[in-house]
């Protein structure tokens, strides 16, 4: 029994740690942000790497999920009769929850073990090092152009998700199962409201800063080995799709 | 260092101004750390490094910096930036460190180049380059800043024989050329005896020879004279650490 405890009590510590750590290194990367601003083109150069990288993946999976909801909302609302409302529960749904929730997790699949590896192959192959002695500060010049990109691509990539989203559900449910299309979009409008849109916007951009924070932080202290990169981009994508969980029900709470 | 294991005790290395100096030893002797005291990449816990008169351990991060800017370093592998082509991997710190016109950041780079014979691989990508090119273009980056001190870790290892006597005759060059002062670390013995002033043997934790190449090949310690003919045993045993032979074979432990 006192072995579990000790064990628990030592698993605790070790995650403290670590908090502190990325805390330490949050509050780096914010100290130089300012500085970091007025190169514009690495930050461009990264929006370009993590978003439209992922566009395609992003617009595929939000074509299915919203064809997805089309399918599950119509059959769950036939049975009531209110198909009508099929554009309302899938626009609500799309923007408060699936949207930002769906895209943080392919985010950290897609554009997060991307960013871990480059950066844990930089570290590995001594680019990290190179640049440090060449008077060069690499959070300055490689982790945060990257980890902005993330911030500034999550969002667009949220909104373009809901919209692909909605056009799915919008297929499902008007141009297969014959949902009168004036009432699928008219009540789509009148219900959803700006809070609707503003929850699904936060939530990405809290997402992509918890994201792109998890990606960086893991690829640059990553173990300069094989078997270390291969690790970061692991726990790059546990952490995310943990830590975008339970961020989300903490948000959806605040925001109800 | 982190494993709590003491790298270097009472040692003690003067590095002539000027001068191409060797410092060699067996593997895992903390050659790399030697380095890396130099930089200011690691401290001691003990002792001083002093750089043309600054104690490094004394020095606080923007001053360390503004000592790099006047170091080059050869990594052993390189270390170009992957995401850049040859131009802009020896561009990079004359882009980081000045604001020179386009005009003369082409023109030096184009100069350093050519001063390792790579003026026609300017566009290509370190991906595509051997091992004793991408060596090569390192050392153009090392030296578009036109540094006091060019370091060199281990520059040697994995060459072929021809690209070994491009590199070794372009160090010797180079710090006859420029008036730099050159500190290669290495265990090529045969190689660096060719072009060293002055030599460093390291082993155990202290030097356990110094002079010049023709000092050294009649020094009396069994342990010099085992590292500069290339024995395999010796005073660095060829065995790992083990229990008795027959014991082990008749059945002891594996471990000892």
């Amino acid at each position: 029994m006192n072995a579990i405890l000790r064990d628990f009590v030592q698993s605790f510590l070790t995650f403290l740690e670590r908090v502190g750590l990325l805390v330490r290194f949050a509050l780096r990367l914010f100290a130089i942000l300012p500085s970091a601003l007025l190169r514009v083109r690495p930050i461009i150069e990264q929006v370009y790497n993590t978003g439209a990288m992922s566009l395609v993946i992003i617009m595929t999976c939000g074509l299915f999920v919203g064809m997805v909801l089309g399918l599950q909302g119509y059959d769950l609302l036939t049975r009531f009769g209110s198909e009508e409302y099929l554009g309302t529960a899938t626009a609500v749904s799309l923007l408060r929850e699936l949207g930002p929730v769906v895209t943080a997790l392919l985010f950290a699949g897609r554009a997060g073990t991307a960013l871990a590896a480059e950066l844990g192959l930089m570290r590995a192959t001594d680019q990290i090092a190179a640049m440090e002695i060449m008077a060069v500060d690499p959070m300055r010049r490689v982790v945060l152009p990257r980890f902005l990109g993330g911030v500034i691509a999550m969002p667009l990539l949220v909104s373009i998700f809901i919209v692909v989203g909605l056009f799915g559900a919008q297929l499902v449910g008007v141009e297969l199962f014959g949902v009168d299309s004036g009432s699928f979009w008219s009540q789509m409008r009148s219900s959803v409201e700006l809070g609707d849109i503003r929850e699904g916007l936060v939530k990405g951009v809290v997402f992509g800063v918890a994201c792109s924070l998890i990606a960086v932080y893991e690829g640059y202290n990553a173990m300069p080995t094989a078997e270390g990169v291969g690790r970061a981009t692991t726990r790059t994508v546990v952490i995310s799709a943990v830590v975008t969980l339970i961020l989300d029900y903490i948000l959806s709470a605040l925001m109800l | 260092m982190d494993s709590g294991k003491i790298v270097f005790s009472g040692l003690d290395i003067e590095i002539g101004r000027g001068a191409v100096t060797a410092i060699m030893g067996p593997s895992g002797t903390g050659k790399t750390t030697l380095l890396k005291l130099i930089t200011g990449q690691v401290g001691a816990d003990r002792g001083q490094v002093v750089v043309d008169g600054h104690d490094v351990a004394r020095l606080n991060r923007k001053q360390i910096f503004a000592l790099r800017r006047r170091m080059g370093m050869l990594f052993q592998n390189g270390a170009l930036l992957t995401d850049l082509d040859v131009f802009e991997n020896v561009a990079f710190p004359l882009r980081e460190h000045t604001r020179l016109p386009e005009r003369l950041i082409r023109t030096i780079v184009l100069t350093k180049l050519h001063a390792v014979g790579l003026r026609g691989a300017a566009s290509l990508y370190p991906q595509q380059l051997s091992g004793g090119m991408g060596r090569r273009v390192a050392l153009a980056r090392a030296i578009v800043m036109d540094p006091e001190i060019l370091i060199y870790d281990e520059p040697f290892a994995g060459l072929d024989p021809i690209s070994m006597g491009v590199v070794l005759r372009l160090i010797r060059s180079l710090n006859d050329a420029l008036g730099i002062t050159s500190i290669v670390v290495t265990h090529d013995v045969r190689e660096i005896s060719q072009i060293a002033d002055m030599s460093f043997i390291i082993a155990e934790g202290k030097v356990v020879a110094s002079g010049t190449t023709a000092e050294l090949r009649d020094h009396p310690s069994p342990i010099v004279h085992q590292f500069v003919d290339g024995l395999a045993d010796g005073p660095v045993p060829f065995h790992y650490p083990a229990a008795e032979y027959h014991e082990q074979l008749l059945g002891g432990k594996v471990f000892a």
